[in-house]
C-alpha cells in the first residue's frame, strides 16, 4: 500500500509531538521525524504552521496538518484501511472520547503546567490539588471508557489513550520536581495500571524520553527563580 | 420516546447557537429547555457535571458537551443528508483547524472587546481585527468556508454572528468597511432558514452586553 511522503516537525520533549508519532506508529506509517532545535523555529515549520508556529506538524505529500489531537484524527482517517481504529467507531463514543481529551488539554494539562510555574509553597499546594481532583475526574472517565477493558478505547490504545498518556514522562518529571506522587496507586488505582500498560506497548516504549533527560529538559524550559 | 433530542441552551450563547443550526440543517426535531448557566440546575449539574455549561445536546438520555463535539456528532448520527464536514481526511482536518482556531484564539479578544476596558480593551480589539483577518484570507473567493457548501466551519463561525454588533460598538470598527469578504459571506449564510432561527437578535445580545459589562465592571 502506499503511504505517501510522509513528515513529521517536532521534537523529541514535545507530548503533543509524541501523540502523532504514536498515531503513526500504530499504523505502521514510515515517515521523516525532522527534530527542531530547542529556542529556534525552522523555515519549513513557520512555512507549515504560519498560524500558531508550534509543533507537531504533519506533512503529507506536502500537505501541513497541525494541532495534535487534530493530526491523530487526521492519521486515522488517512490511514483508515491501515491497523487498528484510533477513535471508536460508534458516534457517542467518539464524542465522550474527544471530550475528555479536550479535557485533558484544556484543563488537567494547565493545572500540571502550573506546579511547574508556581511561585512559592501556597501556589505549589493549590496547583497539586487542583491536578489531583482533575486526575481524579479523569480516573472515573477511564472506568466509564474501558468498560473493564485494558484501555480508554477498550482492547488496544486509541484516541484518549493516546492524548493522556503522552503526557506520562512529563507527568513523572512534574512529580520529582513538586516531590509528591500524581498518579497514585491507591488513590486512582485504575489510571495507575493503565499507565503502566499504555508505558509497555510496543508502539509507545521508544518514543517515551527518559526521565532524567527529559527532567533535564524541564529545568531549562521552566527556570526555578533566583532565590 | 427512544429518538428524543434534547437541547440545553441559553439564549445569548453563540456556542448554542451554533448546535441549533446543526440540528435545523439535519431536519432535526428536539425539545429546547432554556438553561442559565449562571444558575446551576439539577438538571444541568447532571448533564454536564464537569464543566456545568451550556450548550448540553442529551439525545437518547445521554449528553454530549461542548459544541464543537455536538456538531461532529450530530454530523455523524444523522450522516443521511447535508454532509456538515468534508469526506476528505485533508479538508476535514482544515475544517477542524480553523473552528479550533475560532475558539482558542477568536474567542478570548471577542468578549473582551465588549467586555473590558482601558489596556485591556486595546489590546483586545487589535487582537480581534488580526483574528478577522486571518478568517477573512482564509475564506478568500469561496462561497461558503467549506467550499461550495455550507458546512461546519461556516457553522462554527456564524455562532458568533448576534455579537458582531457588540464587537463593533464597543471595539469602535465596521466589519462591513475592515471585512467586505467575510460580510457577503455572512449576508449568504443569512440566507438560510437554519441560520436565522439559530441566531438571537442582534440588538437584544447588545443589550445584553451592556448588563455584562457592568457585572464585569468594565462599566
Amino acid at each position: 500500500m502506499v503511504t505517501g511522503d510522509v513528515k513529521l516537525i517536532g521534537s523529541w520533549a514535545s507530548v503533543f509531538v509524541m501523540r502523532a508519532r504514536i498515531a503513526l506508529n500504530l499504523k505502521s506509517i514510515s515517515y521523516e521525524f525532522l527534530q527542531e532545535t530547542y529556542g529556534t523555529k525552522s523555515e519549513l515549520l513557520l512555512k507549515s504552521n504560519p498560524v500558531h508556529k508550534k509543533i507537531p506538524v504533519l506533512i503529507h505529500d506536502d500537505k501541513p496538518v497541525c494541532e495534535s489531537n487534530i493530526i491523530v484524527q487526521y492519521i486515522d482517517e488517512a490511514w483508515s484501511s491501515y491497523g487498528l481504529s484510533i477513535l471508536p467507531s460508534q458516534p457517542y463514543d467518539r464524542a465522550i472520547a474527544r471530550f475528555w481529551a479536550a479535557y485533558v488539554d484544556d484543563k488537567w494539562f494547565i493545572a500540571l503546567r502550573s506546579i511547574l510555574t508556581a511561585r512559592g509553597e501556597e501556589e505549589k499546594k493549590a496547583a497539586i490539588a487542583e491536578v489531583e481532583e482533575r486526575t481524579d475526574h479523569l480516573e472515573k472517565a477511564f472506568i466509564e471508557c474501558s468498560n473493564g477493558k485494558p484501555f480508554f478505547n477498550g482492547d488496544h490504545i486509541g484516541y484518549l489513550d493516546i492524548a493522556l498518556g503522552s503526557f506520562l514522562g512529563w507527568w513523572k518529571v512534574v512529580e520529582l520536581d513538586a516531590n509528591h506522587i500524581l498518579l497514585d496507586e491507591t488513590k486512582t488505582p485504575s489510571l495507575f495500571q493503565w499507565a503502566e500498560r499504555f508505558c509497555n506497548d510496543p508502539d509507545v516504549k521508544p518514543l517515551m524520553p527518559e526521565t532524567t533527560k527529559l527532567a533535564e529538559f524541564a529545568r531549562k524550559l521552566f527556570p526555578k527563580p533566583q532565590a | 420516546m427512544a429518538d428524543e433530542v434534547i437541547l440545553l441552551d441559553y439564549w445569548p450563547s453563540m456556542f448554542g447557537m451554533r448546535t441549533k443550526m446543526a440540528l435545523a440543517e439535519k431536519g432535526v426535531s428536539y425539545e429546547y429547555i432554556e438553561t442559565d448557566p449562571w444558575i446551576k440546575t439539577p438538571l444541568l449539574i447532571e448533564m454536564n457535571p464537569i464543566h456545568k455549561k451550556i450548550p448540553v445536546l442529551i439525545h437518547k438520555g445521554k449528553p454530549i458537551c461542548e459544541s464543537l463535539i455536538q456538531l461532529e456528532y450530530i454530523d455523524e448520527v444523522w450522516s443521511g443528508t447535508y454532509p456538515m464536514l468534508p469526506s476528505d481526511p485533508y479538508q476535514k482536518a482544515q475544517a477542524r483547524f480553523w473552528a479550533d482556531f475560532i475558539d482558542k484564539k477568536f474567542y478570548d479578544p471577542s468578549w473582551k472587546v465588549w467586555g473590558t476596558n482601558g489596556e485591556e480593551q486595546v489590546a483586545a480589539k487589535k487582537e480581534l481585527l488580526e483574528h478577522f483577518k486571518t478568517l477573512e484570507t482564509e475564506l478568500g473567493d469561496k462561497t461558503y468556508y467549506g467550499g461550495e457548501v455550507f458546512g461546519f466551519l461556516d457553522i462554527a463561525l456564524m455562532g458568533y454572528y448576534s455579537w458582531f454588533k457588540a464587537m463593533e460598538k464597543f471595539g469602535e470598527f465596521s466589519i462591513e468597511t475592515e471585512f467586505p469578504k467575510l460580510t457577503e459571506w455572512t449576508k449568504r449564510c443569512l440566507e438560510r432558514e437554519s441560520v436565522v432561527k439559530a441566531l438571537t437578535d442582534s440588538d437584544k445580545i447588545l443589550e445584553y452586553a451592556y448588563v455584562l459589562r457592568k457585572k464585569f465592571g468594565a462599566e
